[in-house]
Parts: C-alpha cells; structure tokens; sequence
C-alpha cells in the first residue's frame, strides 16, 4: 500500500465545510478529540480515483488564520507543523458562493504558505437563484489554484473535487499575495535573521499566540524572541495585512465574479423581519422551545414504554433460558437492568439533538444569540450563552465545549459553571420516574396533565437557577478584561438532512456508549457487593427467615421477598447503605436511595439503573423497574417509601446536585484548573443536599 | 470625537450627509465607513469586512438597539452597541 494522501478542509464556519465532509466519506467517519484538548476531531477516509485512498481531515471553522479561540489554534498549529501526521499534502478550502470576497482571505493566506491549495466552492446550486455569474477559469488563473464547484445539496461536482485532490502534485504552491509589503524594513529584518525560514509563517509564528508543539521548538522560540514590534503596533500590521488582502481580493473578484443585487433581494431579508422582530421573534423563540419540550416528554415516552419492557422481558428470557448460576444472575439481575436505565433514554437524546442540529443547521441559533444577547448580559451572560444553555438539556459535556466561541472570559466562565443546573436529560429518567410514582396522574384544567406540569416546573427551576447563579456570579467575581462580541448571522438553509442524521446518530452514540461504559462497571460492582456479604448473617439468610414463627403461614411468594430482602441487608452493599443511611434519612431517604445518590455521583442516570439492580437481586419476577419501586415500603415510617415528601425532596435533590463526574472533568479541562469544578461540586450538592431537607420536613 | 459630529451636524440639510458613529444608524440606512479605534475594534471585524471605505447597513436592531445586525459589504453579523460607537461612518443619503 502506498502512503496515504492526507487532505485538511479548511473553511470559514457556516460554508457547509462539514455537507463537504460527510460527502466525501460518508460513514466512514470518526469523531474523537485532539490530543490534550477538547477540541473536536473528525476525520474519515475517501477513495480516490486510481485506487487513491486519502485520509480527509475536517479542521474547526476559522475567519483567518489569526487564532482567537482553542479551535483555531488546532488549524494553525497543524498547517505550521511539517511533522505532525495529519500535515496535509493538500488543503482544500471551503467557501460559500455567496460569501466568497470574505471567504477568500483565509484562502489567501492559506496560499501564502506554499501548501497545495485546492478552492471548492460551495452551494453551487444557488449561483442561478442569486443571479451570480463566476469566471471559474480566470479566477483559477488569477488565484494560481484549481477550482471545484460543488453542492452538497445536490451531490454535484464531487468526482471532479476527488480528481483534483488525486492529482495534487500539479497544483502550483506560489503564493497569491505578498504580505511583506505591509513593512518592508521589518520583514527584511526577519529574512536576515532567519534566512532559512518561510516567511509568512515567520511572521504567524510572530503574531499568533499558539503553541507550535515539537516543531523545530528551539528556532520558534529564536523567532520569539524577535518580538521587535509592540503588541499594538503587529495588530496593526495586522489590519494593514487585512487590507492588503482584501484589495487583492477585490481586485480578482472584480474581474471574475457579478452579482445581480437587485435579484438577491430575498427569503433572508423576510424572514429576519419576522424572526428577530422586537416581539415577534420572541414569540417564535418560546413557541420552538415548546416545541422541543414537548417532543422530549410527550413523543418519546411511547419508544421508551417499550423499551422499559422489552428490557424486563430480556431478564426474564435470559434468566428462563441460561441454565442457573452465578453468570445468569450477572447478567439478569446486574447488567440487564442496568443497560436498560441508558438505553432507555436514546429516544429523548436523539430528539434533543435533532432539535439542536436543525436550529444550527438552518441558521436559526444566530438569530436567538442576537435577539437574547442585551437580556443575557444583564445577568452576566452573552447572547452566545444561549447555546449552551439549550444544549444544557441534552448534555452538560457538550453544552460546556459549546462555550468556547464567547469571547468574554467571565462570560463564558460564568456560563461553563451555571450550565449544569440546567435539566440535562440524565436527569430525565430519574424525574420520570419518581414523578409517575409521587405526582397523581390527573388534568388539571382538563388539558394539562399534572405529570407534566410538574416536570416542566423542574426545568423552569433548571433555568431559575441557572439564570440566578449567573447573576450572582457576576456580581461575585472580579474579572475584568475587554472583549468583543462579533457573531456572523448566516443566510437561512434547509438544513440537509445527511447532516442533521449523521449529527444526531454520532451525538446519541457518543452518549450511550460513554454513559454506558461507567453504568455497566457500576452495575457490575454493585451486583457483586450485593450478592455478597461477610458473615453469618447473609450465608444464613434463607434459615434465619424461614425460623420466624410467621415464617409457616405466609405463602410462598412473600417468603421469597423477605428472604430477598434478608440478604440485602446483610450483603455488602447493605453494609454500605447502612453506613450512609443517617446523612439520608434527614431527607427521606433509605439505605438504598443513599446506595443509587452515592453511586450516581458517576453519572446522574445510574440513580434508576442502580435502583433497578438492587431491586432485581434475588426477584424472580418479570416486573417493570417501576413497579418495583412503588411497592418499597418505608422501615420506620410504614406507608410506601416513595411519597409526595420523600419524591419532591429527590427531585429538588437532583435538580440542584452537581452529579457527573464527566461534567468535573471538562469543567476542568476547559477552565485548565481544578478550583472551579470543585467549587461547582461543593456548592450545588451542598445547596441540593439543604434545599431537599427543607422540602422533606416541610412536606412531612 | 462629539465635536466632529456635532460640526459635521451643521452640515446635515445641506448634504444629507452626516458624519458619525456606527451606533446611531436606523434601521434600514446605508452609511460608508470612515475609521475606528484600532484598539476598541477586534481584528476578527476587521476580517469580516469591517475596514474603511466599506459600505455598512444596519439591518436590524434588537430591543435597546443593542445588538446591531449589520450588512457590511454583504456579510451579515451582529455587534454589540459598545463596539459600534468607536466606527465612524458617513451616511448616505437614501
């Protein structure tokens, strides 16, 4: 096999980079992370003509090569280091017919580093409707490039771009536009001093605050160290570079391309009227986000009923058909119950992010970042924080890496630390569950179902809290620093739907099989903690049952269920749970609540998948998680364990406790410290922990 | 920076053209623009086309006129107010 082609696509976001992505490998993709950081990497692999096997990159979206954000450093720093393995043999730079004069300034610069550059121009189908005319040939000409007009719309112009990246030896690598003449004298000095280096990438390593990895390290910091300029004086040679270019830019455009204007008069500007209207564009807000609430708790729940059963019906098949023994109650009464917890909530994720992904795709969350930045600032957010705050509801995780494009530091501090008080869905199973145990299912003015008005309530405190703690922060923290807002508003696109499919089966995987990981562990240990315990009084379980004077009279069933319970006691976890019960039971709550509490600390959903594996050792019967958990009685108390005081105070509990360890960890990665996912965890547990005691005595 | 504009003011019937900052545009009016404060302006604006000599519409505003969506030299973005006022611009008569 010959060595592998590597291409990087590289473009300005919203230029459809990643439609270009998808259509060149289609499922043969993955989706990881740069080493190190959070910063998304897809990358996927593209036959070529002629046997041709190219690995395709797809680098973060960037305006230029002047990074101000992680995800633009990774693009810079890939395209200066000749020895990472991803260094492209050829860029292919993406633009957007309608936006090309901006476009064309990273294209430029890009070019100015001597690699192979191949321009696609994107959404090609809309060239007639918008009444462009482009001169391809002389625009290659006057650009020293090859040209591929495509649109992923319509799958057109593909097996030419592949042509082009399978013959990249003959594109020319001379750059388009000769930056040193924004100061001759001080570029002359850099030659002189580093006569063996190119010089525009001299002059990024200059300007750019980056981290350049391994690469010739001892030379980068030679040139560092030729820092001659004053921080305001490079950025001023850096709007002069700017200017330089775009007159470049100008000038080949002038040449090449025509726009009727008269004719681009269009869809964008009728629908802006209405949807960033003063009033009406709020509405249409709300009424979306109604929308999307009512898609996660009223359609998803008929998948999710289902699934609930199917999973019970899999124990009992597995427990009817495996012959007897350790294994089978591993796997019936351990793993079963405890996949099942996860499983049963892809429904509501894949709703969620198909939600999301649409309003990204068509355009649309620039317009709520414009219309809710002024309100945000008040309590110390950005327009920008919006995103993450509606991503909250699916994940934290992503929600948090969705901070980066705020430019405000505190902003976007504030908003990493209040975005887990938003309702992610792991929260989801468990307010489904104990709010069908606890709240009645009644109307309540004939229409609204009182179930739903009370999970909804859940999410507006989500929200309350969120907002308020935000407000607090910014009063609190001592951050000053000037930034800028700038937020491209992208033209309105049908979002296509290869994109929003690929997005949302990525997203809902990544989530399953993360959350699976740790639920399976955790169901694992928990079962083995359960079916064990020291002593004699768990060996001796069933004797010791069966020698109570009752014992005779009860039917055979009940006996088993104390038998059960018995062992539970004197297992290990029972042990446990003894141990934490006195913390829990101010709030309501018995050993095993305090059991599925400490043990969702990993990740909130494991609170139903640990429940239903306590409840499913030593239970022979086919029943639903639900069931189980209706018919615990409460040891002190009598009356069913799960009652209006002891369901509100779980469910505050869990609305305010900051219960995912992988939520910590990004909080610290993206923070680069642990002060701050340390403070999350003391202080929204400790607040969940006192506002679920007052409810609890309050109720009782 | 008042000064200018309250001189250039002066000249408002005679031209219909006014010079002044960013900030005080209708909605729906063209203007040119003149300059900025390098310092108060980030590059990123810059490399989305917001450099003198430019034409600039401001396309819509949201509540308190804060943000502004604008339409310079066909890109669309949205600025906060407190950038706005340190561009300058020229209006242009409609």
């Amino acid at each position: 096999m010959s060595k592998q082609l590597n291409v990087a696509l590289i473009g300005n976001p919203n230029t459809g980079k990643t439609s270009v992505f998808n259509q060149l490998t289609g499922l043969n993709q993955q989706v990881g992370n740069y080493p190190g950081i959070t910063v998304e990497k897809k990358e996927g692999v593209c036959k070529l003509p002629r046997g041709v096997k190219a690995h395709i990159l797809d680098l973060p979206g960037t305006y230029s090569l002047n990074a101000s954000s992680l995800d633009e450093n990774v693009v810079i720093e890939l395209l200066l280091n000749k020895n990472d393995k991803d260094y492209p043999d050829v860029a292919v730079v993406i633009s957007d017919v309608e936006n090309l004069k901006r476009n064309l300034l990273l294209f430029t610069q890009i070019k100015d580093l001597k690699i192979p550059t191949i321009l696609v121009i994107n959404m090609a189908d809309r060239m007639e409707r918008k009444a462009i005319t482009l001169d391809v040939e002389k625009l290659e000409e006057r650009l020293e490039t090859k040209i591929a007009l495509v649109s992923s719309r319509k799958n057109q112009g593909f097996d030419q771009l592949k042509e082009l990246i399978a013959n990249y030896k003959s594109l020319s690598v001379e750059p388009c536009v000769n930056a040193s003449v924004i100061a001759p004298e001080y570029f002359d000095r850099l030659r002189k001093a580093f006569p063996k280096q190119d010089l525009y990438k001299l002059w990024l390593v200059i300007t750019q605050d980056v981290n350049f990895g391994k690469l010739d390290r001892n030379e980068m910091q030679g040139i560092s160290s030729f820092k001659t300029e004053s921080k305001s004086n490079l950025k001023r040679l850096q709007q002069k570079e700017t200017i330089v270019r775009y007159q470049f830019i100008n000038g080949v455009l002038k040449e090449t391309l025509t726009v009727d204007h008269l004719a681009a008069k269009d869809l964008r500007s009728r629908l802006d009227r209405v949807l960033t209207h003063k009033i009406w564009g709020y509405v249409i807000f709300l009424a979306i986000l109604l929308l999307i609430f009512q898609a996660i708790y009223d359609w998803s729940s008929y998948p999710m009923d289902l699934i609930d059963e199917g999973t019970a019906a899999v124990g009992e098949w597995v427990r009817n058909t495996l012959p007897p023994g350790a294994f089978t109650s591993l796997v019936a009464e351990g793993i079963i119950p405890g996949l099942g917890g996860i499983i049963i909530f892809i429904p509501q994720i894949a709703f969620l992010f198909l939600f999301i992904s649409i309003l990204e795709e068509s355009g649309y969350m620039s317009r709520v970042v414009f219309l809710m930045d002024r309100i945000m600032r008040r309590f110390g957010l950005s327009g920008k924080s919006v995103v993450p705050l509606v991503s909250g509801t699916a994940c934290a995780i992503p929600a948090i890496m969705a901070t980066r494009n705020i430019e405000s530091w505190k902003e976007r501090l504030i908003t990493i630390l209040v975005t887990p008080f938003t309702t992610c869905s792991a929260r989801l199973p468990v307010y489904l569950i104990i709010i069908s145990l606890v709240i009645p299912d009644q109307k309540v003015l004939y229409i609204f179902s009182l179930q739903s008005l009370v999970l909804m309530l859940l999410y507006l405190i989500g929200f309350g809290t969120a907002i308020l703690s935000a407000w607090l922060l910014d009063r609190i923290l001592k951050i000053k620093k000037r930034t800028f807002f700038v937020i491209e508003m992208p033209n309105y696109k049908l979002p296509l739907f290869k994109n929003v499919a690929y997005n949302v089966i990525e997203k809902t995987k990544s989530f399953v099989f993360g959350a699976g990981k740790i639920i399976l562990a955790i169901s694992i240990v928990l079962w083995v903690l359960a079916s064990n315990g020291p002593g004699e009084n768990f060996r001796n379980a069933e004797a010791n049952v069966l020698a109570q004077p009752e014992a005779s009279s009860l039917p055979q069933e009940e006996l088993d269920k104390r038998i059960a319970s018995e062992k539970l006691e004197y297992s290990y976890i029972g042990y446990v749970g003894k141990a934490i019960e006195p913390v829990v039971r101010p709030l309501g709550y018995d050993w095993k609540i305090g059991i599925a509490i400490v043990s969702s600390f990993a990740a909130r959903e494991v609170f139903v998948g640990t429940l239903a594996t306590i409840y499913s050792v030593g239970s022979d019967e086919e029943e639903t998680i639900k069931n189980r958990m209706a018919g615990e009685i409460n040891p002190i108390l009598g009356g069913p364990l799960f009652n209006l005081a002891s369901g509100v105070s779980l469910l505050l509990f869990y609305a305010f406790a900051m219960q995912c360890m992988s939520t910590l960890a990004i909080v610290k990665r993206e923070t680069n410290t642990w002060k701050w996912p340390v403070l999350q965890l003391v202080i929204m547990s400790g607040f969940a922990y006192v506002v679920a005691l007052v409810a609890y005595q309050l109720l009782i | 920076m008042k000064c200018i504009s309250v001189t250039f003011a002066l000249f408002k019937f005679n031209l219909n053209k006014l010079i002044t900052s960013l900030d005080t545009l209708k909605r729906g009016q063209k203007a040119i623009i003149k300059e900025f404060t390098l310092d108060m302006v980030p590059l990123k604006l810059l490399e989305m086309g917001c450099l003198p000599g430019n034409e600039v519409e401001l396309v819509q505003i949201a509540p308190f006129k804060d943000p502004m969506y604008l339409n310079i030299n066909g890109s669309h973005l949205a600025i906060r107010k407190e950038t706005a006022i340190h561009i300058t611009v020229e209006t242009l008569s409609e």
